[in-house]
């Protein structure tokens, strides 16, 4: 006996050792369903973190565009409708207005963790003979790689745009059949950009992206969309990616442009995540409750055959709280030596699976993430489901009678 | 009278009160313990004994009457300072599950001291093992209760007794379940205790030898005392 051990611990510890398989069991059945919680919660946030990044590699949290250009329904006198049915008209390509002051406001919001603006539209890439649709992004580097980490994402060659670069993604080379160092024109309407550099082929991970996407510089683009000065959007990274919709609602009036959050604009993607959360977490709290029940059913029963302990104690003036924290800290000590175990199967679990289930190239199918903050909650959740398990085997020892648990 | 140990005043107990079932056991009871007394309780199978003894213990309350230990009215008092006043004066031997299993002879030794101050000490376990020592049973003291034999678990228990130096020790048959020998080596032992330590007994017991060994015999019968100064009946 140590004698930093309070007698509470002693006798619950003491029990549990005597209890030998009974414990065994137990530990081992919440081991298991710690281990089943640990795994799950990894791999779908391991998962789900992978996924979120691939949508995100390409995509800005925010995207701040001008509105919509509204046709407004003909009126007579003020009054009266000429004609109800009006008809969208032609999205020009347009600025944002007073951009500029914008960006400064956008800076200083402490949500806010880079802005930069874009100037985007479409164009044609033309390679000798070959011709291809792309996509233009006008951007400035140094604020943009804090919106797309480009540089990450490089393939071959290294990103650098000069006002005579570009950056094409993997399959448009493909098609284009060219390389770092090999040159191309882009045509916008009317306007022909000089011939540009490759000096760098990205792959983000996603077709249409590496087949659609090029960048240049911000004043290039702004020329060639005959967009002179203006841009046509600001593109936000935010501290918390998952309260992208929130701030977009908060900056659509202060800003008096359109808001598009990465959530709304892939709101399938979303709520196909969210679904996946939730029924995990149904599946988390049903093997949570068997586990409790495990450990209010062990500890039921272990109440019943040390009754005549437990009186031979209240004789020897054992109180009732003391008789009542036995039994909760052999639930407590259950849940978290469980936990441990369940833990450490968990992980294993997960090493396993990352280790032997591969997609189909042999790359890895989910990143292995170990957050600590995970482990912790685990044993503190078990132990605390321990606790609460333990209460109604614990009152019941503690209302035990002890001249029947004696005379039994 | 300070001198008291125990006092029972018009002490009754019933059962099932207030059901069909409704019995009294105890048909009011007057007793008193003096310090220092070595005195046996007997009666016939079913005539209270054990009932009384709780109620002396502080196990159970008397549904009417007043308990005195050492001078101290028990009836206004709550669970908690029953249990402390227990924990304290009253030391307990019992016929069935001697010692708890999970611990070895000299912890079960300590085992009021450590309910009693919450943490293990190394006063509280030389104490225990002067106990152990001083009645013979120091060889035993890291065996678990269970390797034991019953009658060396039984004197175990003794001395677990007298670890909180109780004014009064409560025996219910704490032979009952021994052979004659380790029978006699229990009470012998007992008896010795009460000799150098001065420390009360009350033993319940259906042993004719027992109770002559004693300096004082007790006899209920329907529960009620039979007259002080009878003699007592054969069993
Ligand atoms: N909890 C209870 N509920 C109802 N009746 C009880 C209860 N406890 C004891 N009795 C009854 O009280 C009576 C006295 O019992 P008690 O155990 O005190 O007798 P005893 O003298 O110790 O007998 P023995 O010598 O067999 O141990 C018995 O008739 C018993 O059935
Ligand atoms: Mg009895």
């Amino acid at each position: 006996m140590n004698r930093w051990v309070p007698f509470e611990w002693i006798a619950a510890l003491r029990f549990l050792r005597e209890g030998r398989l009974q414990t065994l069991f137990i530990i081992s059945g919440v081991s298991v369903g710690i281990a089943v919680i640990v795994f799950m919660s990894a791999l779908l946030t391991g998962l789900q973190a992978n996924l979120t990044k691939r949508v995100l590699s390409a995509q800005a949290h925010i995207t701040l565009q001008p509105r919509d250009e509204i046709a407004r329904p003909l009126r007579l006198g003020g009054k009266d409708v000429e004609m109800a049915i009006v008809q969208m008209p032609l999205q020009r390509v347009r600025s944002i207005d007073q951009w500029q002051g914008l960006v400064r406001v956008l800076q200083d919001d402490p949500a806010i963790v880079a802005v930069s603006p874009v100037a985007a539209g479409s164009a044609l890439a033309v390679r000798g003979d070959a011709t291809r649709a792309v996509s233009i992004v006008g951007i400035e580097p140094d604020s943009y790689f804090h919106i797309v980490r480009l540089p990450d994402n490089i393939v071959a060659g290294t990103v650098r745009l000069s006002s005579q670069d570009i950056v094409i993604g993997t399959e448009l080379a493909r098609y284009l059949g060219i390389g770092v160092g090999d040159r191309l024109t882009l045509t916008s309407g009317a306007r022909t950009s000089g011939a540009l550099t490759v000096t760098a082929i990205f792959d983000l991970g996603s077709r249409p992206v590496n087949e659609r996407y090029v960048y240049i510089p911000l004043r290039t683009a702004q020329s060639l969309l005959d967009l002179i000065g203006g841009v046509t959007s600001i593109e936000l990274t935010i501290a918390d990616v998952y309260a992208a919709e929130t701030v977009a609602r908060r900056l659509q009036p202060m800003t008096g442009a359109a808001a598009y959050s990465w959530i709304a604009t892939n709101a399938q993607f979303f709520s196909a995540v969210q679904a996946q959360s939730l029924s995990s977490a149904v599946i988390r709290l049903f093997v949570a409750l068997s586990v409790a029940l495990g450990i209010a059913s062990v500890l039921v029963v272990s109440v019943i055959q040390r009754s005549k302990d437990i009186g031979i104690l209240r004789a020897m003036g054992t109180s009732r709280g003391q008789t009542l924290r036995i039994f909760l800290i052999q639930g407590a000590l259950i849940g978290l030596v469980g936990a441990v175990v369940g833990s450490l199967l968990g992980a294993g679990g997960l090493l396993f699976f990352h280790d032997h289930v591969r997609q189909a190239d042999g790359s890895e199918l989910i990143p292995l993430v170990f957050e600590r903050s995970l482990f912790v909650a685990a044993a503190l959740l078990a132990t605390l489901t321990g606790v609460l398990a333990a209460m109604a085997p614990a009152l019941r020892a503690s209302r035990l009678d002890p001249v029947v648990a004696i005379r039994g | 009278m300070a001198d008291d140990v125990l006092r029972l005043e018009k002490v009754r107990k019933s059962y099932n009160i207030g059901r069909p079932t409704e019995t009294e056991i105890l048909h009011g009871i007057d007793l008193t313990l003096g310090r220092g007394e070595f005195a046996a309780l007997i009666g016939p199978s079913g005539s209270g004994k054990s009932t009384l003894l709780n109620i002396m213990g502080l196990l159970d309350r008397p549904t009417s009457g007043r308990l005195f230990v050492e001078g101290q009215d028990t009836s206004a008092l709550g669970d908690r300072l029953l249990t402390r006043l227990r924990g304290r004066s009253i030391g307990f031997v019992f016929q069935h599950h001697l010692l708890i299993t999970a611990f070895t002879a000299l912890e079960n030794v300590m085992m009021p001291m450590l309910v009693e101050r919450g943490f293990p000490d190394a006063k509280m376990k030389k104490r225990a093992l002067d106990l152990l020592t001083g009645l013979g049973l120091g060889q035993w003291q890291h065996n678990l209760a269970n390797a034991l034999s019953g009658g060396q678990q039984q004197r175990v228990a003794v001395a677990r007794a007298l670890a909180m130096e109780p004014a009064l020790v409560l025996a219910d048959e704490p032979t009952g379940n021994l052979d004659t020998k380790s029978a006699e080596g229990v009470f012998e032992m007992m008896r010795e205790v009460n000799r150098k330590s001065g420390t009360s007994f009350l033993i319940v017991t259906h042993s004719l030898e027992i109770a002559r060994g004693c300096d004082r015999i007790i006899e209920l019968v329907d529960g009620q005392l039979v007259q002080a100064g009878a003699a007592p009946a054969a069993a």
